[in-house]
């Protein structure tokens, strides 16, 4: 499709504005010349139905989560609420300014508030910060209370955070932001991580271990009360990554399991919309004794009025004002529609519907680890890449089956990996249809594999060349 | 069960069936018994779909939005007008139920807006290069002086004083716990612009950001000279909507230009989600934070877009990324994007020109009134400051009484009872009138 | 007989003159990264230590170090990459990255000669 600019053409607007009421100035008699553009700049110019158009067009050449299903590991793409669209529009909330004063913002001070609570019935935290625009700008916040905690103890000769091997980028990539040293600690056969391994890595220059758990594996970690107590008793905190919370809503809680500071990412597993890359919300909540280190200011209840508390020691603010709070608000109306019984069973079926597709599969893709898994599971598709259609190779095959295909070489220890998510809001019908089409692209691996180098068809492109994108960037648009 | 989980009685038998399982509860078998929750967890009773949108709404009827009432309120976040239009492409589905676009062939519509978006903030800012965004303009303003840092090598920042408090309270926090000191530059109190005296040995950059929190507008042209002189980068702040009409930072000198981009058709929202964006010269390309789309053909010769550059990224590089971002506010890039094509080069500029009027004739009314004086006699774009007679707090309460949100009371430490004022294209005369009766009332 | 040295992280060492040295990255390295399309190139009068990350070379997918298999001082690199990264994978034992003022001759010693790596490689594979 051409770009909105090749679709320009002068004389017209998409807009209808007013004449000004007001006494008009010459605009350098108010500006001087110096500082004033000399020619306008170059948007385009179209009218209203053009525009739309446009944008629509766009729209339908992509796909989404209410086009089609989207295993996607680690990323948790279940059915985003219509009602929650509603909600975070109402006027009340979506016209709001966040200097306002808390005489005006009530309704939406009581929100926050209540929200808090929530995010801390389900995770065992005592409070949470809605500050953190995503889940990396979570675990950034993470890591500088962390770094804060230990310089106030006076321990700074703490400067090593441990990860495993099996962990997102976004850990190591926020752990070295913050000026720690990151060590790996190797996983064990059953993809736990290796407890020998991490002790011989604990010491009291230890800060931390940042964990998701169940893992990026999709395993939860046998011994995650013993890997808490290790890092304990080196005097370091843990640190939750909450991208996979989607498994344990009221199975188990991140802080019973021992962790002292983490993050959730609201658009996994509290049903708001990735929008294509975001906004999400990454709130970061924490243990009691580290409240005071939270980036302020903090919503407060103080018996029948609200207000902006910044807690004693905080790390400072994170984000211009409170964080992204029209995604908070979705994240409100979820947690209410659902209920506690309403989290446990997305997932139980989110937990269900993982371990019926590696079921199904196992014998074709084998598993990374010979265990059931939780809410995720990573296949190996070597035996294909072998036949000669790689990981990459299935993925595109996927799509010409109409599938989003799954998370494909992460996590980097398994070879080949597809990490498969399916989230609780998909039938068991579009599991058996998923099952079916790889069971195909198997086949089609031993007989024909080179019918997967043209893959995929029948999707508005086809495989786009990566290389001449990063070798002679071409990022904007150039008359 | 929940209207949202398509797993029935009769499938879940059939599922755990097929697993050789009895019950949903021995899928949980790996977790140790002592970490089990022994009853449901603490949160109110599911609400169905009615009460849920009864409860919620009282709570936005508790509010008073700037839909309900006159507003003057700035610092950060703007009242601007956000043409129909932008909200019904963003209601689109395939737009905002879409994962960030890792597969190029289904994920078209996302990339080649992002690309759009990025070549009209190059438009606008006078830049080679533009990222896909940030999450809002204090965070850019920190990737900013972290970019300076590795380009320079450098660990020092010169920060204005007329950047927004909360975007220096971010770069504190960020420069206490990413690796780099602030030296803060004093404003000029007559003029209210940036003075930049000397520059601290090994300063990696100079942030400045036009129009600056008071409203006044910056030269940046010889902050720029001043930085380069000294080694150091220039990252310009900029308000997306003054570009229309003021030259871009860009043809100024600056190295990078940075800002926060709710002002482009993106709702108030108390503040988030929000849009940084985050604009630079070419060479700067392969520092840059964030996801950056670029334009490329597939096999067979059909323009495609993908993102690009990404061994720059965390998820590549891990420790070593330009940044441990792994989002952009692709929605809110999206929403800006319509945005600047419904008001394309001409409606930009006349919305400009429409807050630049209106401001100034705001201005002119109340220094009618005698107790206020200006305390900047810098030039302004849509916001100004006042100084009042009396704590603008007071003020703002019984403005309030007449359904008014007065401007926002500036902190201690400058003007005397500062009032910060910001007039978009949306105020009218009447309700200006309004205003000037109501503070001259008040006074009195 | 080529005095060309090889380490075990697949860089090859081409000792020039009295006391500098060419690094590149071999074949086997340059096969395995797939097309090449930026290379991430030291500064001249860098110090570095054997085993120093002393460039990136990215591909699309990944960006690998290469560590330099001797210490010294960096007198030049190869800015021709900077426009050209494909030379890697056109022309890998030509395609030098920096050249070093080594400080250590006897670190050659300790690296692999060509019998001696490409039995390595075989062993690896």
């Amino acid at each position: 499709m051409s770009t909105i600019f090749e679709k320009s053409h002068t004389g017209v607007m998409g807009v209808s504005l007013p004449a000004c009421d007001v006494p008009e100035t010459a605009i350098d008699a108010l500006i001087p010349d110096a500082l004033l553009r000399d020619a306008p700049p170059d948007l385009p110019e179209v009218s209203e139905p053009e525009a739309i158009r446009h944008f629509t067009g766009l729209s339908r050449l992509n796909y989404g989560v209410d086009t089609g299903f989207y295993p996607l590991g680690s990323c948790t793409m279940k059915y985003n609420p219509k009602i929650n669209e509603d909600m975070a529009r109402l006027p009340g909330f979506a016209s709001l300014h966040p200097l306002q004063d808390v005489s005006q913002t009530r309704g939406m001070m009581k929100l926050m508030v209540a929200l808090d609570e929530m995010l801390c019935a389900v995770t065992g935290m005592d409070r949470f910060t809605m500050q953190p625009a995503a889940g990396a700008h979570g675990e950034l916040t993470g890591m500088m209370i962390m770094k804060a905690y230990h310089e106030s103890r006076g321990e700074t000769a703490r400067t090593k955070v441990l990860v495993p091997d099996s962990a997102h980028g976004t850990n190591p990539s926020s752990a070295a932001l913050c000026g720690y040293d990151v060590v790996t600690i190797p996983s064990d056969s059953r993809g736990n991580m290796d407890i020998e391994k991490l002790k011989a890595h604990t010491d009291d220059h230890t800060a931390g271990l940042m964990l998701t758990n169940p893992n990026t594996l999709g395993l939860f970690d046998e011994n995650i009360c013993e890997v808490a107590d290790i890092v304990h008793r080196a005097g370091g905190l843990l640190y939750y990554d909450g991208a996979n919370l989607n498994a344990i809503m009221g199975i188990s809680r991140p802080a019973d399991m021992g962790f002292d500071i983490m993050h959730l990412n609201l658009h996994k597993t509290f049903s708001t919309p990735h929008g294509g890359g975001g906004p999400g919300a990454g709130p970061v909540g924490v243990r009691r004794d580290l409240t005071s280190y939270l980036p302020g200011p903090l919503p407060v209840k103080n018996g029948e009025t609200y207000g902006w508390e910044t807690p004693e020691k905080s790390i400072g603010r994170i984000h211009s004002f409170h964080g992204n709070i029209g995604v908070a608000i979705r994240a409100y109306a979820y947690i209410l529609s659902m209920g506690a019984a309403g989290l446990t069973q997305a997932s139980e079926t989110a937990v269900l519907n993982a371990n019926y597709v590696m079921q199904k599969l196992k014998g074709i893709y084998p598993p990374a680890y010979d265990r059931p898994c939780m809410h995720e599971c990573v296949l190996s598709a070597k035996r294909q890449k072998e036949q000669g259609a790689s990981a990459l190779d299935i993925a595109k095959g996927l799509l010409d089956c109409g599938f989003h295909p799954p998370t494909v070489y992460f996590p980097l220890i398994v070879k080949e990996a597809m990490m498969i998510e399916p989230t609780e809001t998909e039938s068991k019908e579009t599991l058996d249809r998923f099952i079916e089409a790889m069971r195909e692209l198997a086949e089609k691996a031993e007989t024909d594999p080179e019918w997967f180098h043209d893959a995929p068809r029948t999707t508005p492109v086809g495989r786009a060349d990566e290389v001449a994108a990063a070798r002679n960037p071409v990022l904007r648009w150039k008359g | 069960m929940s209207s949202y989980i398509p797993i029935g009685e009769r499938e879940r038998g059939a599922m755990l069936g097929d697993l050789g399982l009895s019950g949903v509860d021995e899928l949980f078998a790996q977790v140790p018994p002592a970490l089990r929750l022994d009853g449901p967890l603490d949160l109110p009773d599911a609400m169905p779909e009615m009460a849920l949108i009864s409860h919620i709404r009282s709570l936005a009827e508790q509010n008073c939005d700037m839909d309900h009432c006159v507003s003057y309120l700035g610092a950060g976040v703007y009242d601007h007008f956000i043409p129909a239009a932008v909200d019904h492409i963003l209601r689109r589905s395939e737009f905002y139920t879409a994962y960030t676009p890792y597969q190029p062939e289904i994920s078209q519509g996302t990339l080649q807006a992002v690309f759009e978006y990025q070549s009209m903030i190059c438009a606008l800012t006078g830049m080679d290069v533009s990222n896909a965004s940030l999450y809002d303009g204090a965070t850019a303003y920190a990737e900013a002086a972290l970019l300076a840092c590795r380009a320079t090598r450098r660990n020092s920042i010169a920060v204005s004083a007329g950047l927004h408090p909360h975007v220096r309270e971010v770069l504190a926090t960020y420069g206490r716990f990413c690796g780099f000191s602030i030296e803060t530059l004093p404003l000029d109190n007559k003029q209210g612009t940036t003075i930049i005296e000397k520059l601290p040995e090994g300063t990696a950059a100079v942030l400045v950001s036009s129009p600056n929190f008071y409203g006044v507008i910056e030269d940046i042209a010889p902050l720029a000279d001043r930085a380069h002189e000294a080694g150091a980068l220039l990252a310009a702040g900029a308000d997306p909507v003054s570009l229309a009409l003021l030259k871009p930072p860009g043809e100024c000198g600056a190295d990078i230009v940075v800002g926060e981009g709710q002002a482009l058709g993106n709702a108030s929202s108390f503040g988030g989600p929000l849009l940084g964006f985050f604009a630079a010269r070419e060479k700067y390309l392969r520092q840059m934070p964030g996801r950056i789309i670029g334009q490329t053909m597939d096999h067979s010769g059909r323009t495609a877009y993908v993102m690009t550059l990404q061994t720059r990224e965390q998820h590549i590089r891990r420790e070593k990324a330009t940044s441990n971002i792994c989002s952009n506010q692709a929605l809110n890039a999206l929403a800006a994007a319509v945005y600047m094509t419904l008001m394309g080069q001409e409606g930009l500029k006349r919305a400009a020109n429409l807050c630049l009027q209106k401001s100034h004739y705001a201005y002119e009314q109340l220094l009618q009134i005698s107790e206020i004086s200006a305390p900047f006699s810098g030039p302004f774009f849509k916001e100004f400051v006042v100084s009042l007679p009396l704590a603008p707090t007071t003020v703002n309460e019984a403005l309030w009484q007449r359904g008014i949100v007065g401007g926002y009371a500036l902190p201690q430490g400058g003007p005397e009872n500062g009032w910060l004022l910001a007039v978009t294209e949306k105020r009218t005369k009447a309700q200006i009138d309004s205003l000037a009766d109501a503070v001259k009332e008040v006074l009195a | 007989m080529s005095t060309r040295k090889y380490s075990r992280d697949h860089e090859w060492v081409l000792p020039e003159g009295e006391n500098r040295a060419k690094v590149g990255i071999t074949e086997h390295a340059a096969k395995a990264l797939g097309d090449i399309v930026f290379v991430e190139l030291p500064q001249e009068g860098d110090s570095v230590n054997a085993g120093d990350a002393l460039a990136v070379v990215e591909s699309v997918k990944a960006a690998s170090d290469v560590f330099t298999p001797v210490s010294g001082k960096v007198v030049a690199v190869n800015d021709s990459l900077e426009n050209a990264p494909e030379q890697i994978n056109q022309t890998p034992m030509e395609a030098w990255l920096a050249v070093i003022e080594i400080s250590d001759a006897g670190e050659l010693d300790a690296l692999l000669d060509e019998e001696g790596y490409r039995a390595f490689c075989e062993q690896e594979d």
